[in-house]
């Protein structure tokens, strides 16, 4: 194993602090911004108001009420859960797989949530979509991890190529289904690009699983730095590969499968934020790991705000918003990096 | 096609002007907003006798006006009336070789998907693209239309005078009231709402209806994603829902919503289940939407 006293591979405080504060300033503003326009001040009197032993004066109505503890609150809970989970989970397979380009969907988790979803949508079993998408995307994982150890040599690259085949097989059965059931295409489609909110229920569902799959990722940090050097040589370093491997692919598809449930298919998150957290904080997955769950959560949550307010009062996919917000900034700052 | 994305099939349409134009029977293509298609005037020599219709809105119309037995295939959406010949042809992904295949001698199309129109012109099938309303002018010139192609003008004529004539009974028989009321009128869970620019929204301006998307589309594109916390906000007078079938929603899912429970539309029992297919397609069942939205206007009173 591995010991290193380098100060620049742990997690800095410094940098843990930044995230605390990106994420909380993204959470403020998340709740006290929406298309309701509710006043800013008596949104901060009522959520003090709601806090254990405090006591506030505000004057917001029963309406005014539902809509910060009903909708705005559970939507930034909803988005942090999601954010922070498809943050880490990049962060985790771009460390197993060892290729930076690797997101949370790599193993076939996007295709396989979508079929199920579509077909939950055909079948007019719209309750049963969060469901329907979890099972679609673990049981895609396991069908690639299947493929892949049977025909290939264990090795990365043919989890990821079965992970290819998975995904595009899964892909023509679900434009399949769709295409079958036009008059669902909408919501299909509208699902396909993302979406957070529906109360706490949806924070009730996915919590469990993301906190479980955060923890174990989190907790083979070390480990995945061990494998940045090669399988052969963490092998030699006593490190049980392919057992750690699968352990973090299996934590990373429950709450990648978890997250896609409650909120659809939201791209970029997965690549865009652990990368940033790299470029400011170093490759360790020391810090890369928990820096994405704090920075994945305040991204997540700022742009569902934009999602909510840029032309409220409609509002846009979530998808659309991460992936036009976020590639310009990326760039901008690899070009900085650079 | 009974949800297809409406705003998909008007900008198709919109984009599909001109393909249609060198049909025997002259298939009027899109008009602006403002026009309503003239009647045409061109006369087959015969009346069509293997008709296809792949419109779920023109099998409605078809069959309205007695033309049913004219008609040799429909397809896949086409479910009302229950006897229609259903088939497995799709309007949404046509398949040229298998509508030509029933011999037809008029094709009824609503959109121009993948060049359909100029492939079946092409194996001289006749075709009428009746695109989605706009205006309820739109509705009769296409049930006039279809009479003139099928050789039943007369029973097109009674058709829409019945028509108005119902719409006109309903709509007068609403007081006007004191103070405008707004709707929100949902296409799916998702909040998609329509606008009063929309065919749909005229039928709620009928009454008068305030709609409450309105103000989320300024570029007038009629069918915008509303934001959960200003349907809320805004408090709707009443909440129409067009998704109870294919999405199974109703009054009380809506109740259940987290947030919506309080709202006024919710408590004062102004959730109003509308029938998918009837609150989306112009045929002449949108009868039935104007009594649907006349019935709870008339039922519960707002205040």
């Amino acid at each position: 194993m591995i010991t290193t006293g380098s100060w620049s591979r742990a997690l800095r405080p410094r940098s843990l602090g930044l995230g605390v504060l990106v994420l909380a300033a993204a959470a403020l503003a998340g709740v006290a911004l929406g298309p309701a326009r509710l006043p800013i001040p008596e949104v901060m009197a009522a959520l003090f108001d709601s806090l254990p032993g405090v006591d506030t004066h505000h004057s917001l109505t029963a309406r005014q009420l539902d809509i910060l503890f009903e909708l705005r609150l559970p939507r930034v809970a909803l988005g942090a859960c999601v954010g922070a989970t498809l943050a880490v989970c990049g962060a985790a397979y771009q460390g197993v797989f060892r290729n930076p380009l690797v997101d949370p969907y790599l193993l076939g988790v996007a295709a396989g949530a979508g079929l199920g979803a579509t077909i939950a949508f055909a079948t007019a079993a719209v309750a049963a979509v969060p469901v329907a998408a979890f099972v679609g995307a673990s049981a895609a994982v396991v069908l690639t991890y299947a493929i892949g150890n049977r025909f290939g040599d264990r090795a990365p690259t043919s989890l990821v190529l079965a992970g290819v085949a998975v995904a595009s097989f899964l892909t023509a059965a679900q434009t399949y289904v769709q295409q079958r059931n036009s008059g669902d295409l909408r919501v299909v489609y509208s699902w396909i690009l993302g979406r957070l909110g529906a109360g706490w229920d949806d924070v009730r569902l996915v919590l469990p699983y993301v906190v479980v799959s955060a923890i174990v990722i989190l907790l083979h940090r070390r480990l995945l730095d061990v494998l940045a050097v090669g399988d052969p040589e963490a092998q030699s370093l006593g490190v049980p590969v392919a057992r750690v491997r699968l352990l973090v692919v299996m934590a990373a598809t429950l709450g990648t499968a978890a997250a896609v449930a409650v909120s659809g298919l939201i791209g970029f998150v997965g690549i865009i934020v652990p990368h940033t957290v790299r470029l400011l904080a170093g490759p360790s997955y020391r810090s890369t790991l928990p820096l994405s769950i704090l920075f994945g959560a305040a991204f997540m949550v700022a742009t569902d705000l934009a999602a909510r307010t840029l032309i409220a009062p409609a509002e846009l996919p979530i998808g659309v918003v991460t992936a036009f917000f976020g590639a310009p900034f990326f760039l901008a700052l690899l070009r900085r990096r650079g | 096609m009974k949800k297809l994305c409406i705003g998909l099939l008007v900008l198709l349409a919109a984009a599909c002007t001109g393909d249609a134009t060198t049909t025997t029977v002259v298939a009027p293509t899109v008009q602006s907003a403002t026009t309503s298609p003239p009647p045409t005037t061109a006369v087959m020599a015969d009346t069509p006798q293997a008709i296809v219709s792949l419109s779920p809105t023109a099998t409605e119309m078809l069959a309205a006006i007695g033309a049913l037995p004219q008609v040799v295939a429909v397809d896949d959406q086409s479910d009302y009336p229950t006897n229609v010949p259903v088939t497995d042809l799709s309007g949404f992904t046509p398949n040229i070789e298998a509508i030509a295949s029933y011999d037809p001698d008029l094709v009824v199309v609503s959109n121009d998907i993948d060049g359909m129109v100029g492939a079946l012109e092409s194996l001289d099938i006749p075709v009428l693209l009746l695109p989605a309303a706009v205006t309820f002018d739109d509705v009769y010139a296409q049930i006039s239309q279809l009479g003139e192609a099928t050789g039943r003008f007369d029973e097109a004529e009674a058709l829409t005078a019945e028509m108005r004539e119902a719409i006109d009974e309903l709509t007068a028989g609403v007081e006007p009231p004191v103070e405008p009321l707004t709707y929100y009128h949902e296409l799916d869970p998702g909040l998609f709402s329509v606008t009063s620019s929309t065919f749909i929204g005229s039928i709620y301006s009928l009454f008068g209806l305030q709609n409450i998307a309105d103000a989320a589309d300024p570029d007038g594109f009629g069918y915008p994603q509303l934001a959960e916390e200003y349907v809320i906000s805004t408090d709707p007078d009443f909440i129409f829902l067009a998704d109870t079938e294919f999405a199974g929603q109703s009054a009380e899912s809506v109740a259940a919503r987290p947030g919506w429970g309080e709202m006024s539309a919710v408590t004062g029992g102004r959730v109003v289940e509308l029938d998918d297919d009837v609150a989306s397609r112009w045929g002449p069942r949108v009868v039935d939407f104007v009594q649907a939205v006349a019935e709870a206007l008339a039922l519960q009173p707002v205040g």
